[in-house]
């Protein structure tokens, strides 16, 4: 569950009043930063040096990695396997990111004009829970409750399908290599709306009803004002999600765990998942560090991009 | 005038999509309650003629659920209360000390928060090896009580950063030190942003999935949420264990968000509304 958009974070600040006593006072709180930055330093730097490290060297978790300088690289622009994963990242992508925001997007914008001007806040609310539920269910209980939705024999859908005359529907929905993958993209976006929903709805709160009555009064009808009003208004919130979701979408491991575990046959595999069974069952270490340091950079930029755009929008409020 | 005529057809075509976002729990609670012999003889979508209780019991049982809901509260409770102090004490320098170079560090937070945990994974695998620390609960809390801080550093940076600085300044010609300003006036002011961020990181705690995976391979040890997966993985359950694994596992994700849903959607509107 991501949540939160800070797009306030005030990276810049303002300058403190200059003073003659003030940089003595200011420094000496670095000493609260102590604590966190030995324990930064424990958890996140060394083992991400390490692992970078380890990426250049041949190592099969004992004994002592061999170097081997870019061979890991070259290696992986070979492997078939390598590309696989990372094309079936582009359609986690569209599952977790570009759909969910679409889908959130309208929903927000129905709620919020509709239901919650009409129907009271509370029918909103409700509204609003059931499309959020998703969210806080843990990856692999979601997974559970889908695998067996979407099992093959007995499974809900298939049976569904045959309670309503479509029968010849059925598929083994997570075992056939041709479907799998957008199986698991399905019970992504079911996972995934309700964040961008949530964001959006509260987002939908600072646009100014006046433009909106002002729109209705010239004849403007619901779909032109949710394109020239309200999509223009919450730009800010769809930039964000998308990025967050983008980058949450990059990192998918527990979904592919449970539901496929990357199979049948590599259909579903993600960059992620083929580097935790390249570390773990196959323990080529050097190998999977590789992997998963060229996920790291992807991630990073995405993330670059991310700060870019939220500073960016901080100063167009400002404006 | 279309508008008003338009309500009920959107209202319904609304709760017709919400109904699809909840019926998977629907579904998962009906079956979890039949017998094994009703499923099999009438299917999943039949409603159940009884309760039957005994497939919960006895999963509850192989899998020793109390325990493993045991660790889950240990871990991501003392996640929560850790990561959030940790939180308060890096926020505070950044935000209210104002010290130099604050930019550089609260992006380096942020990255830090971005980082994919596959790119820390086998390094902190190995390295808890080494530390005699593999397998064990502490492992899992000191390594997510970092991660998680990452997110809250950066939160509570920009609330920090727009405090009100004549309190800070008030209580210092007062004669109280940096400790009792940051004890007695930043955190009892920002309880509220304090209380969202103990919920947020309890919850993504309770939910994290790969790090638990490696690090906590034995029973006692594991989460709900690992213990679940691993199940899953196995495939060996059939369909009423299936049932009782996914209501058992989506009962205390249903009750999170029920007694923290109005946090929730504060913690929601703190970052949005700013």
């Amino acid at each position: 569950m991501t949540v939160t958009v800070e797009r306030g974070a005030r990276t810049g600040g303002g300058q403190p009043p200059a003073g003659p006593r003030r940089p003595r006072t200011r420094d000496s709180y670095a000493l609260f930063l102590l604590p966190g930055f030995l324990a930064f330093t424990a958890i996140i730097i060394v083992p991400f040096l390490m692992n970078t490290g380890v990426s250049f060297t041949e190592w099969q978790g004992i004994g002592s990695p061999k170097w081997t300088g870019l061979a890991n690289y070259r290696d992986l622009l070979d492997d078939s396997e390598f590309w696989a994963s990372f094309r079936h990242s582009l359609f986690m992508v569209v599952a977790m990111a570009v759909v969910p925001t679409v889908i959130g997007l309208v929903l927000a914008a129905a709620l919020f004009d509709y239901v919650g001007k009409h129907f009271g806040g509370k029918v909103a609310a409700v509204l609003r829970a059931c499309f959020y539920l998703p969210q806080v269910l843990p990856i692999a209980v979601a997974g559970i409750v889908w695998s067996w939705i979407l099992a093959p024999d007995n499974g809900s859908l298939n049976e569904l399908l045959k309670a309503v005359g479509l029968g010849s529907w059925q598929q083994d929905w997570l075992g056939d290599p041709d479907i799998a993958l957008y199986s698991v993209m399905g019970v992504m976006v079911w996972v995934q709306i309700g964040f961008p929903l949530v964001v959006f709805m509260a987002g939908l709160q600072r646009v100014d009803p006046q433009l909106h009555e002002a729109a209705e009064l010239d004849g403007a009808g619901w779909w032109r004002r949710f394109w020239h009003i309200t999509l223009p208004q919450i730009r800010p919130e769809i930039y964000v999600v998308l990025t967050w979701c983008t980058i949450a979408a990059l990192k998918v491991f527990g979904a592919v765990y449970v539901l496929t575990k990357g199979g049948p046959g590599g259909a579903t595999d993600v960059p992620s998942y083929f580097s935790f069974t390249t570390f773990f069952e196959k323990t080529q270490v050097g190998y999977g560090a590789a992997i998963s340091t060229i996920l790291t950079v992807i991630i990073l930029a995405l993330s670059l991009i991310l700060l870019k755009l939220q500073t960016r929008s901080e100063e167009g409020d400002r404006a | 005038m279309t508008t008003a005529l338009r309500r009920y057809p959107v209202l319904i075509a609304l709760c017709i999509a919400a109904l699809f976002m909840v019926v998977p729990f629907l579904i998962v609670a009906i079956n979890a309650v039949k017998s094994p012999t009703e499923y099999s003889q009438n299917g999943p979508l039949s409603l159940p003629k009884g309760l039957y209780t005994t497939g919960l019991k006895d999963f509850w049982e192989r899998v020793d659920y109390g325990q493993k809901l045991f660790n889950s509260v240990l871990i991501s409770g003392s996640v929560a209360v850790l990561a959030a102090a940790l939180s308060v004490l890096n926020a505070y320098a950044i935000g209210i000390g104002r010290i130099k170079g604050r930019t550089w560090v609260l992006a380096f937070f942020v990255l830090a928060n971005m980082l994919p945990q596959e790119a820390l994974v086998y390094p902190v695998y190995y390295l808890s090896k080494q530390a005699g620390l593999y397998d064990t609960r502490l492992s899992v809390i000191i390594v997510f009580t970092v991660i998680q801080a990452a997110f809250g550093t950066y939160l509570l940076s920009s609330v920090l950063g727009q405090f009100p600085r004549e309190i800070i300044e008030a209580a210092r010609i007062d004669g109280a030190n940096k400790w009792q300003v940051l004890w007695r006036i930043v955190v009892p002011v920002s309880r509220p942003t304090i209380g969202v961020l103990l919920v947020f990181f309890f919850i993504w705690t309770w939910n994290e999935f790969l790090l638990p995976l490696v690090m906590l391979i034995s029973n006692d040890n594991q989460t709900v949420s690992v213990a679940l997966g691993v199940l899953q993985g196995q495939r060996l359950m059939d369909a009423t264990m299936t049932n009782a694994a996914a209501l058992l596992g989506v009962l205390p994700a249903l009750v999170f968000f029920l007694v923290f849903q109005r946090t929730l959607t504060r913690g929601i509107a703190v970052g949005a509304v700013k």
